[in-house]
């Protein structure tokens, strides 16, 4: 068949729900208000670790309104679970007196109103048989065994290495926050439960749901047509999702549970802290020569959080001899889950402060010496670059910020009490495709349908969707609709690891692509037809109409088409097989942010003047939409590296910033101008659509960039997120 | 206690009362010029008065406020905040409950026409009050100029802080904070959005402000 021409994809257009979202109309998880609806709180541990003793209910339970609290003493059995994403034992709700962690579910209270659940909630006395918990990454061992990578000798190269650093570098643990809290509602009929439900990828929590309450994944309806931000927090089965659905069994009436933002910072995962023990070792010139890598992450007793934390240190840069080990350390905490940039974000900090580090020492620009250490292929697994155009990043991004204006020696520019610096780092962020299908129904009047169990958490994920089957069906976007956030559709990739657009979108051009095939054919071969006996190939579709590619005027429209034959639709099921099983080529989206940061002198604090990043992350689907989510990520990052720190009192476990008033996020005066470039390029190894994910690699670099131009401003190396003013004293 | 809302001071007496629930609550006062309003949703402005009629309750107040043009009479849970009854009362939950403790602007709606935070603001203060919500902004088809801006600019991601970054937006021109973007920036700084679309947001302020 003829290439569609491209009209929709590539144009800035605006987002096909906006409507909804801008009036208050968009229904969010706990917007719904079901028939007899009633209300659940939580009652947290208030003990880190330990054994409950006894809970008395006997006062919620004399409140008028209260319908049934349910605790370990009452609640019914639930399945064990063997978890594999991650590994472990997830938490089961109420199956024992043993308390994990600090803020685990003790207990919930069901009443007809919000006010009367949270004050009888209040009213739950439980007794504890308390133990110190082990809470600190620091003072605590590793258990089971690191996971490693290897080539060559990286002890023996450091130790003849012309110039070698050895620093340890520490990040925080942060919380996703999301503005909408983890909530849900769930109702009975029969046997079937209905969730309403914050999902990321609504057949996984109905798969893991089923898991969590021992009964058919197709007995449970999943509903998330709109998620108010997620960031790798919603798709794992959390505890209160099951509380949910058994406090919803146990009254006969469907039940309302959001956590309170207090109760998100236990209550579902967050970005791991780590501590990471990094070796570098080069030449004169600046070629490395070795990296030793030394990782110690923090998860829970009862599962083991793994992410790619590893993957930059090993792959990023040209390097012979490479050594790695990635240990766990089980705490007395809630398992940790992926946050944006899972892993990579976290890696890219200890990697890319190094280098600066290192460009420094030697006395080159940052730059430079990354160029001098640009590897021919993935060293990790000797596979070639499908694509990577960090060359190109890093040409585009000097020009575009100005960093020719840097001056090298730090501390060298001040404005009054503000130290003025310059710095950059370099990202990257796997590839992810998933298997997909989407179908596809053309009406006979002429307005098409596409379906898929994806999600949007504000990507714009039904936007860019309707974008690409616009072109490929030949219709005006608003004449397509994409739907999504329904574990009853056809199944598809969730809406992580930046693999949505590669996989959900991969299935839409083939579900588009057939469809339009099935059209022609049915033209070519209809003898009242103007495009009868016309060869197929020569064939394209404009506007709803399908016509001779090179004599427009030959032609007619879908609905004559079909009205004509007698057909109510055309239909088709687009798929896409996922990532095959063994790569041909090494698959990353690449990242370079630079930035310009002022510190003041006296009072360390750190502001953020202005950044520019620019991307290699395949074809570009929406270009406003991507343009949006880098200057989100940027924001994110720029928290990330200044403000955001979850703080644990060890004496008990509990977090003491559990709240957005004291864990603090970017708001609007904390953000400068910032801008985004994506170069172009697209990636035909990586999928049909050429495009690589844009969601995490917006985000992973720049916190390493901050920091490089805080040593820049100031000539303080800070290897710590997130960078404090104390710090800075 | 895992919740953040009930300040001790302001909690019943432990004896209550049978609060009235959703339904009934609506069955009894979506009333308007005299005829039922099928499925209980008031979005558009209407003129005349929702009289409740709603189960009297030992901590409940009566309490008569506009919303969004449409007078309603409520027996209410002196708890109530006012966030909860739009959200789950009056049902018009385009108000969102971000951190339910002031810290975020979620909730931010207009009482007589200045913007507050619904989630820290009780229901039985707001007697004779005006409130104006994401919902009550459009005039019929027609989008506020704020709301269009933020289409404009593509100044919204998830969309949920989006409701009380328009309604503090309304508020920030009206007041007059829009003199530079680092003037909008710190006026508009009670409103979080982890999306990250402050850069957007101050352009759609810009751009409705530079109307006006
Ligand atoms: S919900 Fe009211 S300020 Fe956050
Ligand atoms: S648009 Fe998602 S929080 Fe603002």
């Amino acid at each position: 068949m003829s290439p569609q021409p491209q009209a929709a994809v590539g144009a800035a257009v605006p987002r096909v729900d906006a409507r909804l979202r801008v009036t208050g109309q968009a229904k969010y998880a706990a917007d719904n208000n079901p028939d007899g609806v009633v209300h659940a709180v939580i009652v947290d541990s208030g003990v880190g670790r330990g054994r409950i003793t006894g809970i008395d209910t006997r006062a919620a339970e004399a409140e008028k309104g209260v319908l049934k609290v349910i605790s370990h003493l009452n609640a019914p059995e639930l399945p064990p679970v063997e978890g594999q994403f991650p590994p472990g034992k997830p938490l089961q709700p109420f199956q024992d007196d043993r308390i994990r962690f600090f803020g685990q579910p003790v207990a919930v209270v069901v009443a007809t109103t919000l006010e009367i659940a949270q004050h009888a909630a209040s009213l739950v006395k439980v007794c504890y048989d308390a133990q110190r918990p082990a809470t600190d990454l620091a003072a605590a061992d590793p258990a089971g065994e690191p996971e490693t990578y290897a080539r060559g000798d990286a002890d023996e190269a450091l130790d003849s290495a012309a110039v070698r650093l050895d620093m340890t570098y520490r990040t925080a643990r942060n919380h996703h926050n999301a503005m909408e809290a983890a909530g849900l509602v769930a109702r009975w009929d029969g046997d079937k439960l209905t969730l309403w439900e914050k999902s990321q990828a609504t057949q996984y929590t109905a798969f893991g749901m089923s898991g969590a309450l021992g009964m058919p994944p197709d007995d449970i309806h999943v509903i998330s047509p709109f998620i108010g931000g997620a960031f790798g927090n919603a798709f794992s089965t959390w505890p209160h999702s099951v509380i949910a659905a058994v406090a919803a069994r146990e009254v006969q009436r469907p039940v309302k549970l959001a956590l309170t933002r207090k109760q998100l910072y236990f209550g579902v995962g967050y970005r791991p802290a780590y501590e990471y023990e990094l070796s570098l070792g080069s030449n004169r010139r600046g070629c490395l020569t070795a990296s030793a890598h030394d990782v110690r992450a923090e998860t829970s007793r009862y599962e083991t959080h793994i992410e790619d934390v590893l993957v930059p240190g090993r792959m990023l840069y040209s390097t012979p001899n490479v050594r790695q080990a990635y240990r766990h350390v089980p705490l007395d905490v809630n398992t940790p889950t992926w946050m944006r940039g899972p892993g990579y974000a976290s890696g890219a900090f200890p990697v890319e402060s190094a280098m600066d580090e290192l460009a420094h020492e030697l006395g080159l620009d940052p730059i430079e010496l990354r160029l001098r250490n640009e590897p021919a292929d993935d060293e990790s697994t000797n596979l070639p670059f499908s694509t990577r155009r960090l060359r190109e990043c890093y040409r585009v991004g000097a020009r575009e910020f100005g960093w020719q204006r840097r001056r090298p020696k730090p501390r060298s520019r001040r404005e009054g009490d503000w130290l003025i610096g310059m710095g950059m780092a370099a990202g990257v962020y796997d590839t992810a495709r998933s298997e997909s299908r989407t179908s596809v129904r053309l009406d006979a009047d002429g307005t098409a349908l596409l379906q898929a169990a994806t999600a949007d958490m504000g990507a714009g994920t039904a936007t860019s969707m309707t974008q690409l089957a616009a072109d490929a069906l030949g219709l005006p976007m608003r004449r397509v609709t994409f739907r999504l956030g329904d574990s009853r559709l056809p199944p598809a990739a969730g809406h992580f690891g930046s693999q949505t657009m590669a996989s959900v979108g991969s299935s839409v051009q083939d579900g588009c692509d057939k469809l339009r095939r099935q059209a022609i054919e049915l033209a070519v071969g209809d003898e009242e037809s103007p495009l009868h006996g016309v060869d197929p190939a020569g064939i394209v579709v404009q506007g709803g109409r399908l016509h001779v590619k090179d004599d427009p005027a030959r032609g007619e429209t879908y609905r004559r088409l079909l009205a004509r034959n007698n057909r109510t639709h055309l239909e088709a099921m687009g798929s896409y097989a996922g990532a095959p099983e063994s790569a041909k080529f090494s698959f990353y989206a690449y990242a370079a942010t630079f930035t310009e940061v002022a510190v003041d002198a006296r009072l360390g604090l750190v502001r953020v003047r202005r950044m520019v990043g620019v991307y290699d992350a395949g074809r570009i689907i929406s270009p406003a939409l991507a343009d949006s989510q880098a200057l989100g990520a940027m924001t994110g990052g720029i928290g990330q590296a200044l403000l955001e720190h979850t703080v644990t009192d060890h004496r008990d476990g509990r977090i003491v910033n559990a709240n957005l008033a004291d864990y603090l996020v970017p708001t609007h005066a904390d953000i400068p101008e910032l801008k985004a470039i994506y170069i172009d390029g697209e990636d035909y190894e990586a999928d049909p659509i050429g495009v690589k994910g844009l969601g995490e690699i917006v985000l992973v670099g720049v916190a390493p960039a901050i920091a490089n131009a805080v040593f820049n401003a100031t000539g303080r190396r800070i290897r710590e997120l997130p960078i404090k003013p104390e710090a800075l004293l | 206690m895992s919740t953040e809302l009930t300040d001790p001071a302001v909690s019943p007496p432990a004896e209550s009362g049978s609060a009235p629930t959703r339904r009934t609550f609506i069955a009894t006062t979506t009333v308007a010029g005299g005829a039922a309003l099928a499925g209980g949703l008031v979005a558009v402005p209407l003129p005349g008065s929702v009289e409740a009629a709603a189960a009297e309750t030992p901590h409940g107040s009566r309490v008569s406020l506009t919303v969004n043009g449409v007078r309603h009479t409520v027996t209410i849970d002196n708890r109530t905040s006012l966030l909860d009854l739009l959200r789950e009362h009056l049902d018009l939950t385009g108000s969102k409950k971000g951190c339910n403790a002031g810290a975020c602007g979620a909730c931010t709606v207009l009482v007589d026409g200045r913007r507050v935070n619904s989630c820290l603001t009780l229901t039985v203060r707001l007697d004779g009050a005006e409130v104006t919500t994401i919902e009550g902004l459009a005039k019929g088809d027609r989008l506020h100029p704020l709301q269009q801006a933020f289409i404009d600019q593509d100044a919204f991601q998830c969309g949920y802080c989006t409701p009380g970054q328009i309604m503090s937006g309304v508020a920030c021109v009206q007041e007059g904070h829009t003199g530079s973007a680092e003037e909008i920036r710190e006026w508009m700084s009670g409103n979080i959005c982890r999306c990250g679309c402050y850069v957007k947001i101050e352009r759609a302020v810009q751009q409705t402000a530079g109307r006006k």
